[in-house]
């Protein structure tokens, strides 16, 4: 077994060290009943050759699709450079970095990470990361509570992915918030009803999400005012691949912002790993769950990085922590900034504006004929719109095009004929004319069938 | 490891002009449709000016140099109590980075994801037999997710009987920080029950706070001391007999991989931890993975989405559960980690599985038995895959109680210069100079050798040349960061 490198030598004299006559006596004082008898009930073991086959077996399984959808999990370009760096072992092998005399090179990169994440979020300071989109926004809404003290009740948007939304209302459910829904009108937050929910007494915070399910950019304008106002704090959602271009939320006046950091670069890989972003204003640090690392210098006065502000954690504050994460997605935050140095801000708007050109043709090519109409054709959107596929149900479209290799966006919950699309900048010209004329097909198709 | 420093940030790298990326000037309706016709106000007035702009090689250089500054498990020995910092087999990174893993979207159909949902059943399965449990998601992303999961298991429990009254935890007060804490987010109140003098549950202590108000009690098996709680099927009677549940938490299961199943001894939920018994990177501090098992009758609680095997359409598919506690991810995980994790489950298959538990306490009773004289164990006997001393033995550093005793952090610090990483200090909190150490079943008996005399020597150091320890680390590339500026001129940005 090549990661045993025990010799039968080496048994004996340890074994001779401790004073024991074989392995099993080092288990001396644990009752025999529990002993578990035998081997587990588990494969036999396989070389690596055995192993490379099963696993190729296994991914060939999968069947990679070409991805026309987006609903927190986008196909966006990865610079080559990434994973040859994120899978250098000094990075990849090594623990959190407690021993900052040891750990300088995940300390920098963090510290890295966490500037550029607050400057494209517009907001004071980002923390190393949280696990993903939808526990950071549920850590923002813990966060509102914690800020604010004596209120408890957490108003959250509708326009919400709703796997983002069944995790908050999870933690809320448990955590004790009482989270209320705003409900949507005409594919956006009803800011009218949004606005009067905050005038009532006792709304710790508003959570936002930007653009929304639907693909939409919603309007924020005087939310954060009127939130201020009634001492209520404002969190915004956002999809940072957007940033670079569209309003970020500390321009809308946030005070959180919140949420996947998958767009910028990461691979899609089945849902994860991915990575939640939490930044916010300086006046929340106290609150600011997870690690956060700071600037300071060493005994001899170089520029040294530490983890910082450690009175708020679980192994300082035991239950009276911000939160009871601990590290979160470590090398996600290496992936994320070496994609933002590498892109910078002109790269981030070319890619985005791909992304934007590709989504408004494809909208152009499946609803110029009437073969799908727009959803919400008053509605500005971004690189992700959603259609109506009047008499034909979105999944039915999504399995018959999955057979020809696309991935025909999403079919949105809670209705029964809206599907949401997404093109980012890896889709070429000619994928974009091929998926409309298929999908347009398939509808058709379907729509005889079922007639 | 460089023993200079590699300064430079990405920002001081930047020069105007330059760019590290490559995008198609392919015609996507560009010339028609820019980001700049959506309203103005929808759109970024102030540009994020610390975006750095390089090109590939200075990036390449970057961060290649940056890692120089790193330790890990590649770089040397880690005897990190509590963290099993085990070797992570390049193997599992290779099948990781197979593209019929890393390019399908979550949101596929699931007849287009079958490899995937058949690897996380069946990696479900194996855990669950690890255990002793009958079912596991693998949904939690960490072991600190994994216990908030549990516990938000164990209340739905209770509050699915009716039973609303169960707002209290038991936890020892010898367990890990994340306990307590995930307690709280859970809205759990904490009742912590006293150790004995020999480090483990004082059951006396623990019938006085049993009643109809318990939820249960979160454990570790051995416990953060390294030592078997062998009153474990008494503790579990107890907390059953007063309704409350029993949690294993997963951060010690390494030595009882094969051996002994938290099932067995009486548990009811439990998480492990991928990152450390099952041999996934820690990665600097994540991602990490934290599932979570539990035995028959609990299963319907678990998290959603939850994975089966469907009969009819004979295919592996998603379910939303209306019984389950709800969601707490996005999707299926960091399902990247649990390739790794499935690779290597089936490395050591059923023959070995049980052989890496014991080798690992073979080499943390071989530590402790060289080091004794020296150190200060407060608890004699066998331990499992870690132990604790409290600090340096008095004729060695000095009595804990003077001010100018040699400490732990210091023995710690100086281990740097030996090209160890440090153990895990003032955790337990039961010992002023707690110095926990766990080697896992991967180092080899001269690796061990060389550690124990520097240990030694570092003892005699503090004997001998107290200065030398006050100062260390000597040959690191920085020394002693001011923590305290750090706080009082808080920068989290450049």
């Amino acid at each position: 077994m090549k990661y045993f490198p025990h010799t039968p030598d080496d048994l004996r004299e340890m074994l001779a060290v401790i004073g024991v006559n074989s392995l099993d006596e080092l288990y001396a004082e644990v009752p025999q009943e529990l002993l578990h008898k035998g081997d587990l009930d588990l494969p036999d073991a396989q070389s690596e050759i055995e192993l490379r086959r099963t696993l190729r077996s296994l991914a060939e399984q999968n069947r990679p699709l070409t991805a026309f959808a987006g609903g927190g999990a986008y196909d966006h370009y990865t610079p080559s450079l990434i994973p040859y760096i994120t899978a250098r072992s000094e990075f990849s092998t090594s623990y959190t970095p407690y021993q900052a005399e040891i750990s300088q090179g995940t300390l920098q990169y963090i510290f890295e990470y966490q500037t550029m994440m607050a400057d494209l979020t517009g907001m004071d300071i980002s923390n190393a990361s949280m696990y993903d989109g939808a526990t950071a926004t549920a850590e923002a809404m813990m966060m509102c509570v914690a800020a604010a003290k004596k209120r408890n009740r957490v108003l959250i948007s509708s326009t919400f992915a709703p796997n983002v939304l069944r995790v908050v209302e999870t933690y809320a459910l448990f955590h004790g918030v009482d989270l209320q829904i705003i409900p949507e009108k005409e594919g956006v937050t009803d800011k009218d009803f949004l606005k009067r929910a905050v005038e009532e007494d006792g709304v710790a915070g508003v959570l936002l999400p930007q653009p929304n399910y639907y693909g939409i950019v919603e309007d924020f304008e005087g939310i954060a005012d009127h939130c201020h106002a009634h001492k209520t704090l404002l969190a915004i959602n956002a999809v940072p691949a957007d940033l670079a271009t569209l309003r970020s939320p500390g321009e809308w006046g946030a005070d959180i912002a919140c949420g996947d950091g998958q767009s910028l670069g990461l691979p899609l890989s089945c849902g994860g790993p991915y990575i939640g972003y939490l930044c916010c204003k300086e006046d929340l640090v106290r609150k600011m769950p997870g690690r956060l690392v700071g600037m300071t210098t060493d005994a001899e006065g170089r520029r040294a990085f530490v983890l910082t502000m450690q009175a708020r954690e679980q192994h300082i504050r035991r239950e009276k922590a911000t939160s009871n994460i601990c590290t979160a997605q470590g090398i996600m935050c290496l992936w994320i900034g070496a994609y933002l140095s590498l892109m910078g801000q002109k790269g981030l708007q070319e890619a985005a504006a791909l992304s934007y050109a590709g989504a408004h043709t494809l909208r152009d090519l499946l609803t110029a004929d009437g073969a799908f109409a727009e959803a919400f054709p008053d509605q500005p959107f971004f690189n992700e719109f959603t259609l109506k596929c009047e008499g034909v149900c979105p999944n039915q479209l999504r399995h018959a095009m999955a057979k020809k290799g696309w991935l025909a966006g999403i079919a949105a919950e809670g209705h029964k004929d809206l599907l949401i699309l997404c093109v980012t900048e890896k889709r070429s010209r000619e994928e974009i004319e091929a998926f409309a004329k298929e999908l347009i097909a398939c509808k058709k198709e379907l729509s005889a069938s079922s007639k | 490891m460089n023993r200079t420093l590699y300064a430079p940030l990405i920002f001081e790298l930047s020069r105007k002009g330059r760019e590290g990326y490559s995008l198609p000037s392919d015609n996507l309706g560009q010339d028609k449709y820019k980001p700049c016709q959506l309203p103005a106000h929808l759109l970024r007035q102030e540009a994020p000016a610390s975006l750095p702009e390089v090109d590939e090689l200075t990036a390449a250089r970057h961060y290649t140099n940056m890692s120089g500054n790193n330790f890990g498990v590649d770089t040397g020995f880690y005897p990190l109590g509590s963290c099993t910092m085990k070797y992570n087999p390049k193997i599992n990174e290779e099948v990781a980075a197979l593209p019929g893993f890393t390019d399908v979207h979550p949101a596929q159909p699931t007849e287009t994801l079958q490899g995937s949902l058949h690897l996380y059943h069946h990696l479900a399965a194996m855990l669950a037999e690890v255990g002793g449990m009958h079912a596991f998601t693998l949904n939690p992303y960490a072991g600190a997710h994994g216990e908030l999961t549990g516990l938000m298991v164990i209340r739905t429990y209770h509050q699915r009987r009716g039973d609303n009254k169960r707002v209290k935890i038991i936890v020892p007060d010898s367990a890990h920080g994340t306990n307590p804490a995930s307690a709280a987010v859970c809205g759990l109140q904490i009742v912590q029950v006293k150790s004995t003098a020999q480090g483990t549950v004082d059951i006396e202590d623990l019938r006085t706070k049993l009643g109809d108000d318990i939820a249960g009690m979160m454990m570790t098996n051995p416990n953060t001391l390294g030592i078997f709680e062998k009153d474990i099927p008494e503790i579990a009677r107890l907390v059953h007999e007063c309704g409350g549940l029993m949690y294993y938490d997963g951060a010690n299961l390494n030595p009882m991989m094969g051996v002994c199943r938290p099932g067995d001894m009486g548990f009811d939920v439990m998480h492990v931890n991928l990152h450390k018994t099952f041999s996934t990177p820690h990665g600097g501090g994540g991602p990490g993975s934290g599932p979570v098992g539990v035995r028959k009758g609990l299963e319907d609680y678990l998290p959603n989405p939850q994975v089966y095997f469907d009969e009819v359409e004979q295919q592996y598919a998603m379910n939303f559960s209306k019984e389950a506690l709800g969601s707490i991810s996005s999707w299926l995980g960091n399902f990247g980690i649990l390739v790794r994790a499935y690779a290597y489950l089936l490395t050591l298959g059923h023959e070995h599985i049980a052989q890496a538990a014991k080798l690992s306490v073979l080499n943390a009773n071989y530590i402790k038995e060289q080091l004794k004289d020296y150190y200060e164990l407060p608890i004699e006997g066998l331990c499992k895959h870690e132990f604790v001393f409290d600090g340096l033995r008095a004729e060695y550093g000095g009595d804990h109680h003077e001010p100018d005793h040699a400490t732990t952090l210091q023995v710690a610090k100086r281990l740097l210069d030996y090209g160890f990483h440090a153990p895990t200090i003032y955790f337990p909190l039961l010992f002023h100079e707690a110095m926990m150490i766990e080697p896992t079943e991967n180092e080899s008996k001269e690796t061990l050798d060389h550690f124990i005399e520097v240990l030694k020597s570092i003892a005699v150091e503090a004997r001998d040349n107290r200065e030398s320890l006050r100062t260390a680390p000597h040959c690191t590339p920085i020394s002693r960061p001011d923590d305290v500026k750090a706080v009082r001129e808080p920068r989290f940005k450049f």
